[in-house]
C-alpha cells in the first residue's frame, strides 16, 4: 500500500520535532523510500537505536504498509556518533 | 521466549557472522539482501545465511529478536550490527571490516 513522502515526514516529525527529513521517491511507485533524518537527539545514540527511533515513530509501518525505506541518520554538524 | 525466538538465538551463537536475509547469497531475493551480501563479500568474510522465506516463525521471530522492522539483519558474535544501510555506512567507514575481521 503506498504512502506520500509527507505522510512519512510529518509522522517522523512528530515524534523528532527538531528533525531535519529529506525524502526521496527512489522508484516513483509511493513504496520505496530513502530518507536522512538529521536530529540533535541521535546524540549518544547508537546507528541501531537512532535508526530504531525513527521506525517507532513510524508506528510499525516499516517493513510491513512501507516496503522499503533506506535510512541514514545523523547529529548535525558532527559525525555520526556510533557508541 | 517462544519457540522461534530461541531457535534464533541458537543460530546468532553458534555462528560468528550470520545474516538473516529473503533469498540465498548465490540468489537474494530482495535488494536490501543483495546489497548486504555484496558488501560481505566484498570484505572477504566468511559468513553463513539464513533464508527468512523459508521459515514463517523465523521471518516474524527474528523482526521481534532485535525489535528490528526489516531484513536483512546482521549478527557478529551474537551481536546485532544493523540492517543493509547501517552496514553500508559501516562498511564506507571501515568499521565493518574491523568487526568482521576480514583482511580485504
Amino acid at each position: 500500500m503506498p504512502m506520500a513522502a509527507s505522510e512519512i515526514e510529518q509522522l517522523i516529525k512528530a515524534a523528532i520535532p527538531d528533525a531535519e527529513i529529506a525524502i526521496r521517491d527512489l522508484a516513483g511507485d509511493g513504496d520505496h523510500y530513502a530518507a536522512r533524518v538529521v536530529s540533535k537527539s541521535f546524540a549518544g545514540m547508537s546507528r541501531i537505536k537512532q535508526h530504531q527511533t525513527v521506525y517507532s515513530a513510524l508506528g510499525g509501518r516499516v517493513g510491513g504498509e512501507l516496503h522499503a525505506l533506506q535510512l541514514e541518520t545523523a547529529v548535525p554538524n558532527t559525525e555520526t556518533i556510533s557508541e | 521466549m517462544s519457540d522461534a525466538s530461541s531457535r534464533i538465538g541458537e543460530i546468532v551463537n553458534a555462528n560468528d557472522i550470520v545474516l538473516f536475509m529473503k533469498g540465498t547469497a548465490l540468489f537474494p531475493q530482495c535488494g536490501f539482501s543483495s546489497r548486504a551480501v555484496a558488501i560481505l563479500d566484498r570484505l572477504g568474510a566468511k559468513y553463513e545465511t539464513v533464508d527468512v522465506l523459508q521459515d514463517p516463525d523465523v521471518r516474524q521471530g527474528i523482526k521481534e529478536y532485535s525489535d528490528w522492522p526489516t531484513i536483512p539483519q546482521l549478527y557478529v558474535k551474537g551481536e546485532f550490527v544493523g540492517g543493509s544501510d547501517i552496514m553500508m555506512e559501516m562498511f564506507e567507514s571501515g568499521e565493518l571490516q574491523q568487526l568482521v575481521g576480514a583482511e580485504a
